[in-house]
């Protein structure tokens, strides 16, 4: 299928034009003090819990989090490991990638797949989205959390991302059946972090909360954090359905009569499970590049995902169903 | 090889960064229920063109559907992100949003009006560096205007911007502004908020959001966003002393031993000295190792680990400090803002957590309540939530600390109730109440485990528990003479005998009775530094104070014996007495008879003396130290 050669991984400038970097961005610079609260969160996280975790899903957001967790903790090891809940959707250069990481950091890596939906025969393709990100995603999570008694569970979200993420704590507590209420969340002021949980409880913790997708690019570039290549505009195999770009990544994508896949110079803003994740026409081809066009975007980086779009959770489909 | 010098992989086109280092201020905006805060913050958003086209459809299609503004565009929808607030048309969550002009970087916290949700108001503040206080024209200074604001000041902000909103349904009247900025500078000026700007706007419009209003001609001053672009809020908190705060021991093998943690406050450079609180232990800074690689020095606000030249024993909790040194007590005064629904309760204990460190904690007396129309101080026996007071508390351990208005870092602590964990206040130290500031804890050279090894025995307190004429002294006298015979060094504090002495002031009152259990496990705990094994005989019929004994003892050191002896047991046999003059009525609170015994849940050791003899009770206790290598 994709025949092309990609590099298995990319990074950014290099090492002395980051240090040329580091030097404008002085102790108190914006980036500094968001990397400086990330790693207080982390170093956090792991003094109050018993057993954590960090979700890993392999894009631009964990590569960030895997590099503060790093940092850290450094000259150890980040006392936590990697937790991957793989759909088997993911695209194959974010399989390679993942595991090339977890080799040369040297990291416990967890791989979970909800068996009892593949059994099912749950795709995105016959399920449909939301209920296919429900059984592979979300209660895959919950199975490998409850599986492995993890209590924390460090996860990459922004607040920027959407609106109800805006609201979300830092440290976001769970019930023992993994709900969130959003009415009955606990202050939290200055860096102090309600850590207790009773029996069964847990706790979601965001170190990236204060982060934009901006600050996330900026970063990368400043510190030659590896990513994924499918984050750089190459010519991939894309056919064009519902108004979006999708990747035919493997032979399991079922093509229309009239499709037929086209190579075209696309890039991702986001990644996640192929077949949902829609693509960009682009041609930035290095990361600089990828940061000056995300500065002159006019579009937010959810608008390539199918999830939120075909979601019943949207606000669109919500009054549709008779709100009014 | 450490992570920093780990390999990159280079791309050959290293680039320029297009980075530009805009400062970031953070602000809070609050005020009263429909006062438009969600509007401004959306119109500030829509102004500052951070808004992207499909945002901006969505907003455009929403509006229209979900709209209160008539199919208008309504801003509000842009930051009132839950479910149920978009149905209520209200916010009801701290919504963090992210913006940027030109000349600066906006992290906003979007905080309800609702006097219920004050709480979250709060945690806005906490915060930030500024604050956007609403009002509408029409109603002008209101009480919730007084609450925001006197929340404000006790969270140390300093500078308000004024919004006030729905001028247009005013009639643009100057006189009206002229009227509410008067009487709000009044109350700032009672409230020590130095720096006010006021701003009459038309959030949904834009009027002097962005953009100076036509409408208006008779305001000259700067519009909010001109206003925010140019405030200086910088307190230089590099400045002060130098306090690290010990998040993580970092020791990843026998050679590396670092202290990580967020520096709270001031500067360090290798090579200076440090005093580790409250130990009072000195010693260098041998390496500062940052985020970005070993450096020779650093600075308040980052995330550092350091490493000291001598092998002293730091933990989590502790604080490393040079220059002024910081405040240590277990006995402080603070103001609370209440947040649970449970009120607050005198005498309960709840958890405390201020920076690194966590304590048990017992407000010992409540001061007065503050009335938030008046800022008058009231007396009151409870404080509901969302109401302020001044509290003395009473901690486990010794903390330290600075005073709130000193350093917020330093300053600042949460209560936890211990039940169902909740987040139940929010706490500003105003003060020690002990001299400790000059004070520093004696600096112990021989500690308790040169001590313990000097007697071959591991320091334990044996803590029996149970009902009057249970067994516990006659047990207890038994271990001692056993331990005496092992020839170990051991010391029996029995209830009775302490009454004559050391605790002869005390009654039996619930306040005193506590005091007893105070006084005897803080007795219990200088014998284990000591480096001895205490006994300790006493009916201690709360499980909360002998938690709080067990809490001024190191892990593994409380050994908690119940003797459970049952009450028809110790009624029979009653050798004092005591019992048969407690059914008379002659002695009130009697523990058992009209006063409650709350047994241990989970004692390390029971023993039930009607299946046991003391002899062998005293044997089971020996077998137990033996195990656990105490002996």
């Amino acid at each position: 299928m994709s025949g092309q050669l990609a590099p298995t991984m990319v990074a950014a400038p290099a090492q002395d034009a980051s240090d040329d970097a580091a030097m404008r961005h002085g102790a108190t610079s914006h980036l500094r003090r968001l990397e400086a609260e990330s790693i207080h969160i982390l170093r956090e996280t792991a003094a109050e819990f018993r057993k954590p975790v960090m979700l890993y899903s392999i894009g631009k957001d964990s590569s960030v989090l895997l590099h503060l967790a790093m940092k850290a903790f450094d000259p150890g090891r980040p006392p936590f490991p990697l937790l991957h809940v793989d759909t088997t959707w993911k695209f194959r250069e974010m399989i390679a990638f993942r595991d090339r990481r977890a080799r040369e950091l040297g990291l416990d890596l967890i791989v979970h797949t909800n068996q009892d939906g593949l059994n099912q025969g749950i795709t995105p393709f016959t399920h449909g989205s939301a209920r296919y990100t429900d059984v592979m995603k979300t209660q895959a999570l919950r199975q490998a959390l409850d599986l492995h008694g993890f209590d924390a569970a460090i996860g990459g979200a922004r607040r920027d991302e959407e609106k109800s993420r805006a609201k979300e704590r830092v440290f976001s507590h769970r019930s023992a059946a993994h709900h969130w209420d959003p009415k009955n969340q606990r202050p939290e002021l200055w860096s102090l972090y309600n850590t207790m949980l009773a029996p069964g409880e847990s706790m979601r913790v965001f170190p990236l909360s204060n982060w934009t997708e901006l600050d996330i690019w900026d970063y990368i570039l400043l510190e030659s954090i590896p990513i994924v290549p499918l984050y750089l505009a190459a010519k991939r195999p894309v056919v064009e359905r519902d108004g979006a770009l999708i990747m035919v990544d493997d032979e399991r994508m079922p093509l229309l009569a009239d499709e037929a896949p086209r190579w075209r110079s696309v890039r991702f803003r986001t990644l996640g499970c192929y077949p949902l994740s829609g693509a960009t026409i682009s041609t930035a081809a290095t990361l600089p590049e990828i940061v000056r066009e995300m500065m002159a975007s006019r579009t937010s980086e959810r608008q390539g995902r199918m999830i939120d779009r075909d979601s019943p959770a949207s606000m669109e489909r919500k009054k549709a169903e008779g709100y009014f | 090889m450490s992570y920093h010098e780990a390999p990159t992989i280079a791309a050959p086109d290293a680039p320029r960064l297009d980075q530009d280092d805009r400062p970031t201020l953070r602000f809070v905006t609050c005020g009263s229920v429909d006062d438009g805060k969600s509007t401004l913050v959306g119109r500030l958003l829509y102004d500052s063109k951070t808004l992207l086209d499909d945002q901006l459809d969505a907003l455009a299609s929403e509006s229209k559907t979900a709209g209160t503004t008539g199919g208008d565009l309504d801003f509000a929808l842009l930051v009132d992100g839950l479910q149920a607030e978009r149905e209520q048309g209200i916010t009801i969550d701290v919504a963090y949003r992210f913006f940027a002009t030109k000349l600066r970087r906006f992290i906003v916290a979007d905080t309800p009006g609702h006097t219920q949700y004050t709480r979250n108001m709060a945690t806005g503040a906490s915060n930030a560096d500024l604050a956007v206080v609403l009002v509408d024209a029409r109603k002008g200074v209101i009480t919730q205007t007084r609450r925001h604001s006197h929340i404000l000041s006790l969270l140390g902000i300093r500078h308000v911007v004024l919004a006030v909103n729905k001028m247009d349904l005013v009639s643009f009247d100057g006189g009206r502004f002229a009227a509410i900025t008067a009487e709000y500078l009044t109350l700032a000026g009672q409230l020590g908020i130095s720096q006010v700007q006021c701003i009459p706007v038309v959030a949904p419009d834009g009027d002097n959001i962005a953009v100076a209003s036509t409408r208006m001609p008779w305001y000259t001053g700067p519009t909010v966003t001109a206003y925010l672009e140019s405030v200086d809020v910088a307190g230089d908190i590099s400045a002060r002393p130098f306090r690290l705060p010990v998040q993580w021991v970092n020791r990843p093998h026998a050679e590396f031993r670092g202290f990580s943690g967020r520096i709270a406050g001031g500067a360090i450079a290798a090579g200076e000295t440090v005093t580790v609180q409250p130990s009072g232990r000195r010693t260098l800074v041998a390496r500062i190792l940052t985020p970005g690689g070993e450096r020779d020095r650093a600075a308040a606000g980052e995330s550092v680990t350091l490493t000291l030249t001598d092998e002293i024993d730091v933990s989590r909790g502790d604080v490393l400090t040079a220059g002024a040194a910081p405040l240590v007590s277990d006995q402080l005064a603070a103001h609370l803002v209440w947040f649970d629904d449970d009120a607050m309760v005198p005498g309960r204990r709840y958890m405390l957590k201020c920076g690194t460190a966590s304590s048990g904690a017992v407000i010992t007396t409540f001061k007065h309540r503050i009335a938030i129309d008046t800022m008058a101080q009231e007396s009151a026996t409870t404080l509901d939530a969302n109401q302020i007071g001044y509290v003395h508390l009473s901690l486990d351990r010794a903390l330290v600390f600075e005073a709130y208005r000193d350093s917020r870092e330093m300053g600042s602590f949460i209560l936890v109730d211990p039940i169902s964990h909740r987040t139940a206040a929010a706490g500003m130290i105003d003060r020690s109440l002990r001299r400790a500031t000059n004070i520093h804890w004696q600096r112990l050279a021989v500690d308790k485990s040169v001590r313990a090894r000097l007697k071959q025995q591991r320091p334990c307190v044996l803590w029996f528990t149970g009902l009057s004429g249970a067994g516990k002294s006659t047990i207890a006298d038994l271990v001692d003479r056993r331990l005496a015979e092992f020839g170990r060094h051991a010391a029996l504090l029995d209830g009775d005998n302490l009454r004559h002495g050391i605790n002869r002031d005390l009654g039996f009152s619930s306040s005193e009775r506590m005091e007893n259990v105070r006084r005897v496990a803080e007795i219990a705990a200088l014998f284990v530094d000591a480096g001895m094994i205490a006994l300790v005989a006493l009916i201690s019929p709360f499980r909360s104070e002998r938690e709080m004994a067990r809490h001024r003892i190191e892990a593994g050191e409380f050994i908690e014996i119940h003797v459970a002896t049952p009450l028809a047991e110790c009624e029979r046999r009653d050798p004092k007495g005591l019992y048969r003059k407690a059914r008379a009525g002659e002695l009130p609170g009697f523990t058992g008879i009209d006063d409650p015994y709350e047994a241990p849940q989970a004692p390390e050791i029971t023993i039930d003396t009607s299946e046991l003899t003391s002899e062998a009770a005293c044997e089971r206790i020996i077998r137990y130290l033996q195990e656990g290598h105490y002996l």
